[in-house]
Formats: C-alpha cells, sequence, structure tokens
C-alpha cells in the first residue's frame, strides 16, 4: 500500500490554503452531523443497536478462519471460485489473470476502497487493459487522475465547475452549450458509461459484506452502477479484505441499517444488492464466471492485537465526516486513501508505522470519531496505542522525546515542580506586555502563530494558597 | 479504601436538630475534598482555583490542596505510557486520604477517572488504588450538580454568555447540563448556545504546536461560532479550551471575554456590578 503521509505537514499545509476544499469540507462539516442525528432520531435504541454490531463484528473476528472457509465453501458450492491474496500484488495478479484468462480489454469497476488500496486500475492498465470507474465521484477522480479524497464521496474535494471543466476535457460532448446543471453533468456521465458498461467483458466491484452462512456477496451503492458493473460482463471479479465476512444474512441486516444511517442519514442505500454465485442454468442473464478475492494485506496482522478492533470497521466514514481534523485538511494530506481517525489508526496497520508518519498524531482526541462509530471502535484509544510505539521505537521527535522525559523527571517532586512552575511563570511574565505575550521563542513560536497568551499570575495558586492558609487567622 | 463520607474532619453544626429532637450541637463529620489544581489553572489563572474552592466549600465540604504535580497527561496522550505511570502513581499517593478529588477541568478528571485505571494491569494493586482513586474523581461541576446536589449559585454576571464543551468533559466525564444548570440560576445571565458546542476547538493538548496551522484552522472555526451568538464571555469547563479560545480573541482584538464557569459560578469575573449601572 503506497503513502505519501510522511509529507503530511506540507499535505496539510497545502490544504489549509485550498479555497475550494475549504467550501467542500465546510458542507462536510455543517451537513453529514445534522443528517446522520436525524437518521438515528428516528430509532428508538441506536445505542443498543450499535452494542450489537460491534458484539458481531467482534464474534466474527474471534472466529474469523472459520467463517471464511465457510463463505469459501459456500460460493464453491454455487459455482463461484474464492482467490485469496496475501498482499497487493497478488490479489492485483489474481485479478489480472482471470481478466487475461476471460480475454477481456475492457474492464468496468465499482467503487472500492480495497482495490484503491491495491492499486488495482494501474497494474491492470500496465497488462494492455482498459478500466474506466463506474461511480460517478470515482470517474470524475479518474479522469482528472486523482486519488480518493474520502472513503466515500471521493470527489468531495472537486466543485461542479471543475466536473463540468473535466468532462469538456475528456468527452466528445454531443452539445455546444457548456454544461452547468447538475442534472447535465449526471445525464452527459450516464451517456458515455452506459455504453461502457454495455462493452466490458469484466466487471469489478468491492463487497460491503460477505455471508458466511450462504455465501453472498452484498454491495450497496447510491448509483446502481454496482448492478450493471456486476451483471452485464460475463465475468464479475469481487475484491474485498477477509474483515468483511459475517456470520449470517440477519447480521447484515442489522449493520446495512447502521451502515446507511451513520454514512448518509439514509435509512438504506438507494441500491442494496446480494448476489449468490455466477447465472444458475435457469437464468435469464448475468455472469458466467464469478470470482472472489479474499485480500489480507496486513489485516490477519492486527489480529489478536491491540489493533483488532479496527478490524470491525464497515466503512460508514461517520468518523471521518465528524472529525475536526479531517474537515480542517480533508482527505488528500492524510496520504493514504484511507482518511480521517479510521485512515489513521488503519493505515499504519496495513502499510506499516514508518509509512504513516503523522497519521496517529492527526488528531486533537477529542473522541467524536468514537461517539459516532457504529460499531464502537475505540478510535483515540488506539491512535494513543500507535503513539506509543511510535515513543518506544524513538519515532517520536527527539525533541518531544526529550521534553515528555524531563517532564516526568520535573515531576518527580512536588517541590521541584513547584519551582518550575515559577521559572515558567517568570520567564513568559517577561515577555509579555500589557498581560499577553504574543510571540514566543522556541517551540512556543507554534502556539503564537495563531493566537496570544495570557501572562501566567505572579504566583501560582500554590504558592497563593499556602502564603493564605499559613497566615495565622486567615484561614477560611 | 476511603470512600463516602467515612473520614474527615470533625466540627460541631449548631441549630440542628439532633435524633432527639432537641437544638443541639450534632457532630457531623464534612467530607474532605482535595483539590486538583491542574497545571494550567496553577500557572495562568489561580482565580479558577480560588473560585472552585469558594464553590466547594459552600456546598459544604472541606477543602484541600495537598502539593501536587501534573497528572501526567501530556506524557500518557503522546505515548509515553511508562513516564504517565510515574506520574499517576504519584498522584495517586498524593490523593489517597480524601474522600472526593475535585478537578476543575473536564480532561484532567479524565485522566484520573478514565485512563488511571487504564495504565495498570488487571488485578495488580496499583490498578487497584488507581480505580479507588477513578471512583473519587469528579470534574467540578458535575461534582456540585450530582454529588453535593447543588441547584442554585449566589452569582451574578449581567452579560450574555455561551458556553463551549469541552471535548473531554463531554465525552469522557459526561459534563453537558450540569454547567448549564447552575448557569441557569446566575442572576441576570443569558445562556446564547453555539451552533455547535460539541465540536473541539483545536486545542488537543499538544496538538495545537504539533501541528499549529490545522489547530489554527480549527479555533478559527470555533471563533466564528462564537461570535455569532453576539455573547460577551465565552465559559468553558477546561482551561486548555479557554487558553486556545481567549488567546485567539485577544489576537483578533476581539472584546469577548473567555472564562471559566467556575469564575462564573462563585461569582469571580469582576463584572458582577454591572447590574448596578
Amino acid at each position: 500500500m503506497q503513502t505519501t503521509s510522511r509529507q503530511f505537514r506540507q499535505l496539510a499545509g497545502q490544504a489549509l490554503t485550498d479555497e475550494t476544499l475549504r467550501a467542500a469540507l465546510h458542507d462536510v462539516e455543517r451537513v453529514m452531523p445534522v443528517i446522520r442525528q436525524a437518521a438515528f432520531d428516528q430509532l428508538e435504541d441506536p445505542e443498543t443497536m450499535f452494542d450489537r454490531a460491534s458484539a458481531i463484528r467482534d464474534r466474527t473476528l474471534a472466529e474469523l478462519d472459520v467463517y471464511l472457509e465457510a463463505f469459501e465453501q459456500k460460493v464453491e458450492q454455487l459455482g463461484g471460485q474464492v482467490h485469496w491474496a496475501a498482499d497487493g500484488t497478488e490479489a492485483c495478479e489474481i485479478v489480472a489473470d482471470i481478466c487475461e484468462s476471460a480475454g477481456a480489454s475492457n474492464v468496468t469497476k465499482s467503487k472500492s476502497m480495497v482495490t484503491e488500496e491495491i492499486e488495482l486500475n494501474a497494474f491492470l492498465q500496465s497488462r494492455d487493459m482498459t478500466v474506466v470507474e463506474t461511480d460517478l465521484g470515482e470517474y470524475i477522480i479518474q479522469l482528472r487522475g486523482e486519488r480518493p479524497s474520502h472513503i466515500l464521496a471521493p470527489s468531495l474535494h472537486v466543485t461542479l465547475g471543475q466536473v463540468a471543466e473535466t468532462f469538456h476535457q475528456h468527452h466528445e460532448l454531443q452539445r455546444d452549450a457548456p454544461l452547468r446543471e447538475p442534472a447535465e453533468i449526471l445525464c452527459e456521465a450516464r451517456a458515455v458509461l452506459r455504453d461502457i458498461f454495455m462493452s466490458a467483458d469484466v466487471g469489478i466491484t468491492g463487497a460491503n459484506f460477505l455471508v458466511a452462512e450462504t455465501g453472498g456477496v452484498v454491495i450497496v451503492t447510491n448509483e446502481g452502477n454496482a448492478d450493471l458493473t456486476a451483471s452485464l460482463p460475463d465475468t464479475h471479479i469481487v475484491v474485498t479484505g477477509i474483515e468483511k465476512v459475517v456470520p449470517t444474512l440477519e447480521d447484515v441486516g442489522l449493520l446495512l441499517r447502521l451502515l446507511a444511517r451513520s454514512a448518509i442519514g439514509q435509512r438504506l442505500s438507494n441500491y442494496t444488492t446480494l448476489i449468490h454465485g455466477p447465472r444458475r442454468a435457469e437464468d435469464s442473464s448475468g455472469p458466467s464466471n464469478f470470482h472472489v478475492v479474499l485480500l489480507d494485506n496486513g489485516r490477519s496482522d492486527m489480529l489478536g492485537t491491540q489493533f483488532q478492533e479496527m478490524l470491525r470497521c464497515i466503512r460508514c466514514s461517520a468518523c471521518i465526516n465528524h472529525c475536526p481534523v479531517y474537515t480542517a485538511v480533508g482527505g488528500h494530506a492524510y496520504g493514504s486513501v484511507y482518511s480521517g481517525p479510521m485512515g489513521a489508526v488503519l493505515t499504519p496497520g496495513l502499510a506499516g508505522l514508518d509509512a504513516a508518519a503523522h497519521l496517529p498524531n492527526a488528531s486533537t482526541f477529542c473522541g467524536r470519531c468514537e461517539e459516532v462509530c457504529p460499531v464502537r471502535i475505540p478510535l483515540p484509544k488506539m491512535l494513543r496505542f500507535w503513539r506509543e510505539r511510535e515513543f518506544e521505537r524513538h519515532m517520536t521527535p527527539r525533541a518531544a522525546r526529550y521534553g515528555l522525559r524531563w517532564w516526568v523527571r520535573l515531576n518527580a517532586s512536588t517541590r521541584i515542580y513547584r519551582c518550575l512552575l515559577g521559572i515558567a511563570a517568570r520567564l513568559l511574565r517577561a515577555l509579555s506586555s500589557g498581560g499577553w505575550v504574543t510571540r514566543l521563542p522556541g517551540p512556543g513560536r507554534a502556539w503564537t502563530r495563531h493566537r496570544d497568551l495570557p501572562a501566567p499570575a505572579a504566583q501560582s495558586f500554590q504558592q497563593q494558597w499556602r502564603r493564605a492558609r499559613s497566615r495565622p487567622g486567615n484561614r477560611r | 479504601m476511603m470512600s463516602g463520607m467515612s473520614c474527615g474532619t470533625t466540627y460541631i453544626m449548631n441549630n440542628q436538630q439532633n435524633i432527639h429532637g432537641n437544638h443541639a450541637a450534632v457532630v457531623v463529620e464534612k467530607p474532605r475534598v482535595a483539590l486538583l489544581v491542574t497545571c494550567l489553572v496553577d500557572l495562568f489563572r489561580p482565580a479558577v482555583g480560588f473560585a472552585a474552592v469558594i464553590l466547594l466549600e459552600e456546598a459544604g465540604y472541606k477543602v484541600e490542596v495537598p502539593e501536587q504535580s501534573c497528572c501526567g497527561q501530556p506524557n500518557y496522550n503522546n505515548g509515553d505510557r511508562a513516564g504517565a505511570r510515574a506520574m499517576a502513581l504519584q498522584l495517586i499517593d498524593i490523593f489517597q486520604a480524601y474522600d472526593y478529588v475535585v478537578v476543575p477541568s473536564g480532561s484532567c478528571a479524565g485522566m484520573l477517572r478514565i485512563h488511571y485505571p487504564a495504565l495498570f494491569e488487571l488485578g495488580s494493586k496499583s490498578r487497584e488504588q488507581a480505580d479507588d482513586l477513578a471512583d473519587r474523581t469528579h470534574e467540578l461541576t458535575s461534582f456540585l450538580h450530582d454529588i453535593a446536589g447543588v441547584t442554585e449559585v449566589q452569582a451574578q454576571l449581567f452579560a450574555k454568555v455561551t458556553y463551549h464543551d469541552g471535548c473531554a468533559g463531554l465525552r469522557e466525564m459526561r459534563v453537558r447540563d450540569q454547567p448549564r444548570a447552575l448557569l441557569a440560576t446566575v442572576g441576570g445571565l443569558e445562556l446564547a448556545e453555539l451552533s455547535e458546542p460539541e465540536v473541539c476547538c483545536g486545542f488537543g493538548g499538544t496538538f495545537c504546536v504539533k501541528y499549529p496551522d490545522i489547530s489554527g484552522r480549527i479555533i478559527e472555526k470555533k471563533i466564528a461560532d462564537i461570535r455569532s451568538t453576539g455573547a460577551d464571555y465565552v465559559l468553558a469547563g477546561d482551561l486548555g479550551c479557554l487558553l486556545t479560545i481567549g488567546g485567539k480573541l485577544h489576537r483578533d482584538g476581539s472584546m469577548i471575554t473567555a472564562c471559566h464557569v467556575a469564575e462564573v459560578l462563585a461569582g469571580m469575573t469582576g463584572a458582577e456590578t454591572d447590574a448596578d449601572d
């Protein structure tokens, strides 16, 4: 998994000056929490649903191998094939081989973060295949040569005007007037994609859930593009992560209700499709070849560790939409296909802590992510676990490491602590004028970059308290 | 372990009926509260500590301030678990003898109440002590409202105020309604809610110095929300948030004052006499 997370600081800096992005992110933080809350207000007892959902996910993860093998067996009984991929390269090769043996030159794909994770498009193109994204957002960023900035709304950072511009650039438009209205733009995309759907040799989709009990693959979309991707070509390949399996169809029911509400405040996505194997003899249409590629890519290494609970994630993006850091800098700054709090926990798990660099630190620990997570993933706690590993491995910046070590030593005695506070107060007071410090030197510069600091009191609370109490007759 | 009202200094309460129905001196044990001052209050705003003492004493507690140090939150949140553990052990020791430990900060209270136990292995002696301290630790306004049963305060502040929910207080300590209930009894005070009171102010402990520009953007949005209420004061229960909010307001040349909720409840904002104008 490729990341540019080491450049988080620079990427975030660029993002903060991007006014277009700022407007888009403002919409996310303004709208998403409201519609999500409204959707949950309709339910009698969402908290119990969260409990049940996280219990389902935990039960699955506790016996992941058992459920995956059950799923595999069912898929084979239905006439499909299951492939196991240890990493991204292996998954890409499996998919490319299937495509080649189907003699494919045109491949359609519906939105799938796992295929973004393994960079499947580039791989298939290197094997001389044409891959077209069929989700509108993904299609837009594919034309623009960009990466998704949100796991659910990949082209969140692109404005309507930019979409029109992109289409004018890449399409042979049948019209003279420029595209303006959303409906016009949508019609344009639909017209182009319709032909692509019809001529595809292989369709690739992701999966929201895999059902161990039935061998079913559940895919939800709001555009219906996954259905056309999956059902029109003669070969359908599902590429997904091993953690997506759930025991029963009934479990899926609960998770779907939470997924759509958490994601975009809908009771259910527009399209919820349950696919069981290739076409049967009695079916009039559908693909004759059905493959499921199950990707590990670091997931099983998280099992049995402090990070196992992260594998409960159902990719609803509620944590992202409610994150003050994400809504300040957007998804590209994270340098990973997974952004926001879930990305900051998952990326080091999949790509390694080195490659995820800043991400565990890109949080104010406000805890809103955990509050809105429908499967109760303790995201701040896990970010802290990553920070602990960074500290252990001396990846924390040296100045911070020394600072923390000294802070412990200086706090080892309350007397030293008191002296330290006294020195700090004197220094800060010397730097202040009119009761405020407007420019701090050294590491304090970061504080005064955007705000002032009130000058400390001449005497600390503890000093004042003890002085007052030691004066006879002055006790409260 | 110490809990409830089993220990504490003895004092005489007059004019109270004893069990014999006589008006006579009755010996009552006044529960002992230790104030965890917090580093930021200690250094930047001692008035918050004194306000907390006044409120707690008025609520009938004996308040003590044992010599203390940092709770270890900076270390804990930056991955230095061993350092945090050492600092936790020190505070566990310092606060051992009190019925309650009250903190004028949601995040430091959360550190003691939620995170100290997580620092020690289940079944260990330290864990037992950490659990015991956690049970006795409370954030100031929720302690006053929920434990002390305070329903009103005597303070006055003739002004429009808004209230920012500090994240740790809100989500770790479940503080939301308590400060509002108490503020509602402050004479002359009008509370204008933020449109997003539960959104982070961008402080985040060391986050604000690790990523100053991101923190800067987050606080910018918070300030816009505060301004749109038309309030004269912005209140919060955490000095971390208040330093960020107040510091940004000052940088922007705003006339809005950032105050700790305890200062308002104790009538210590220095503006209580406005009603006489």
